[in-house]
């Protein structure tokens, strides 16, 4: 055991991939647990799409990945915030329409050029080995933003989660804040995509906050519990891939399918008593 | 000085006007009830008094350094609540966040002031509970502490009994009657409950569907020709008819 995380931490990338991977399940689980209370998990799903999409234009045009992706990532978060407050299209519509919309753009787009090679498979699924240093550092600055945010702003955060309508009544910015979570949201989506795939990284936003409120019943146990359960869930999932070379998202989010399996059971057997 | 003066406030949607016209003035201590027909325009209303809509004609005037901020505001509940994990104390403590300034934190003091308001509503016991397991009265005490830590000077209260039976319903009412007389916060409640309106409260504002119909004492409003009107055309039929059918009410309005 000892000796196994020894070799795995002689590996440089797999030192990047455990730490990146780390820091980016640790915010995509806090800002999780927001978007789920407030309905909007599919934004994560919808933004992912996006990012493929952005990702192909980008190969295809031979840019930076993440200098394209990123700005067209916040904007379909922002395009997609604001259908959600005020339009005819309603919000899961809205996303369906974006998510698909986007891949079919991707997929047209890579088959043009380069056509289906292990890089496309590796933006829709991930790959252990995207993660330069370059993109750990970015990561690293991105989710000390995100956590100094969230700690700051946990209380104004909760406000507006659990009810805006009296936000709004007393004063508080609660648009700001809509703003701010899908920044930070789009952000975390973009730099954790190509480790867990455009298609899974959606799990991280969704499954801890869910796992967490099958057993707790204040927020900010809610948040605690989400955070270890989705860095631990993305620990064990990462050696799981680095033992049985099986593909890195799908085991992270298998990890994540057992734990909420557990903890759904732990609450269904309490409730009973 | 009147805590609120309006004058010939309107409200509209897209040039629909929906408010029409309204003319009535609250003092410090009073216990005003808006009463009328869904579509009156109430919760435009309460929207426009917490300055969320601007209105389309007239104005709102607050004195007594009143703010639209510092209003306790007690909303309808929202779908969202219901499977919420958050414990009573969170949620109460989160009325001080409109007031509170940068600092992450709550003060000693502001814990303090949810304690005593928590005490008065009679939920102390319940604080570290969480707010879904609750019924559907502490729930909305609990919203109502939250409301209290919002302002010292106003509460408003959007159809707070709707989806209560009626023995929680009064004890809430006796609650919010406590609070007016104990500590003379001002009271306005949005209320479907004509009855209970003429029970406790001092002033009443009648909304009709094109006008106000009307606005002054509670004494004056039993000879009004707006009460007789309710009482001898739809109003008992409205009555009966919310009494009856609480249950598909509240999906309904849970559901917008």
């Amino acid at each position: 055991m000892f000796s196994l995380i020894i070799e795995m931490f002689s590996y440089p990338f797999m030192v990047r991939a455990l730490l990146a991977g780390s820091l980016i399940a640790l915010c995509a689980s806090l800002l999780g647990v927001s978007l789920v209370l407030k309905r909007y998990s599919m934004i994560g799903d919808g933004l992912s799409h996006v990012g493929f999409g952005a990702l192909a234009v980008a190969t295809a045009m031979n840019a930076a990945p993440l200098a394209v992706a990123i700005p067209v990532v916040v904007l379909a978060a922002f395009g997609l915030l604001r259908l959600n407050e005020n339009s005819k299209i309603k919000g899961d519509a809205a996303i369906a329409l974006i998510s698909s919309g986007s891949l079919a753009i991707g997929v047209t787009v890579i088959s043009m050029t380069t056509g289906m090679n292990t890089d496309v498979y590796n933006y829709l699924f991930g790959s252990i080995l995207s993660m330069s240093q370059q993109d750990v550092t970015l990561t690293a600055i991105l989710s000390l933003v995100v956590l100094a945010l969230f700690i700051f702003f946990y209380h104004r955060i909760f406000a507006v989660t659990f009810d805006e309508t009296f936000a709004r009544a007393t004063g508080m910015n609660a648009g700001l804040y809509n703003i701010l979570i899908a920044l930070l949201t789009a952000l975390v989506i973009v730099v954790g995509m190509r480790m867990m795939g455009s298609l899974l990284i959606s799990s991280l936003i969704v499954f801890p906050a869910m796992t967490a409120m099958r057993l707790c019943r204040t927020f900010l146990s809610v948040i605690l519990h989400a955070a270890c359960i989705s860095v631990g869930c993305l620990l064990v999932g990462i050696t799981i891939s680095y033992l049985y070379a099986t593909p890195t998202g799908a085991s992270i989010v298998l990890c994540n399918i057992a734990v909420f399996l557990v903890y759904s059971l732990i609450g269904l057997v309490r409730d009973r008593n | 000085m009147s805590l609120l003066v309006c004058k010939n406030l309107s409200f509209a949607y897209d040039g629909m006007t929906v408010v029409h016209n309204l003319n009535f003035k609250v003092e410090q201590g009073d216990y005003l009830c808006i009463v009328g027909e869904n579509g009156a325009g109430k919760s435009t209303l309460i929207k426009g008094l917490l300055q969320l809509k601007k209105p389309s004609a007239g104005s709102i005037t607050m004195g007594e350094g009143l703010k639209a901020s510092e209003i306790g505001y007690l909303p309808q509940q929202t779908q969202i609540q219901k499977d919420f994990p958050a414990s009573v104390r969170e949620v109460v403590m989160s009325g001080f966040l409109g007031a509170h300034g940068l600092s992450p934190f709550y003060s000693a003091s502001e814990k303090e002031e949810a304690m005593r308001h928590m005490e008065a509503l009679e939920i102390t016991d319940l604080s570290r509970r969480c707010y879904r397991d609750l019924s559907g009265g502490q729930q909305q005490r609990v919203l109502l502490a939250r409301a209290l830590c919002a302002t010292r000077k106003l509460i408003l209260l959007d159809e707070p009994a709707s989806g209560l039976d009626p023995v929680v319903t009064r004890s809430l009412y006796d609650v919010v009657e406590r609070i007016n007389k104990k500590t003379g916060i001002t009271v306005i409640m949005v209320s479907h409950d004509i009855p209970a309106a003429m029970e406790y409260a001092s002033k009443i504002l009648h909304l009709g569907s094109d006008r106000q119909l009307y606005f002054g004492s509670m004494d004056n409003y039993r000879h009004s020709a707006a009460y007789h009107s309710f009482l001898g055309g739809s109003a008992v039929h409205i009555w009966k008819h919310d009494g009856k059918l609480r249950s598909p009410q509240k999906k309904e309005q849970a559901g917008d």
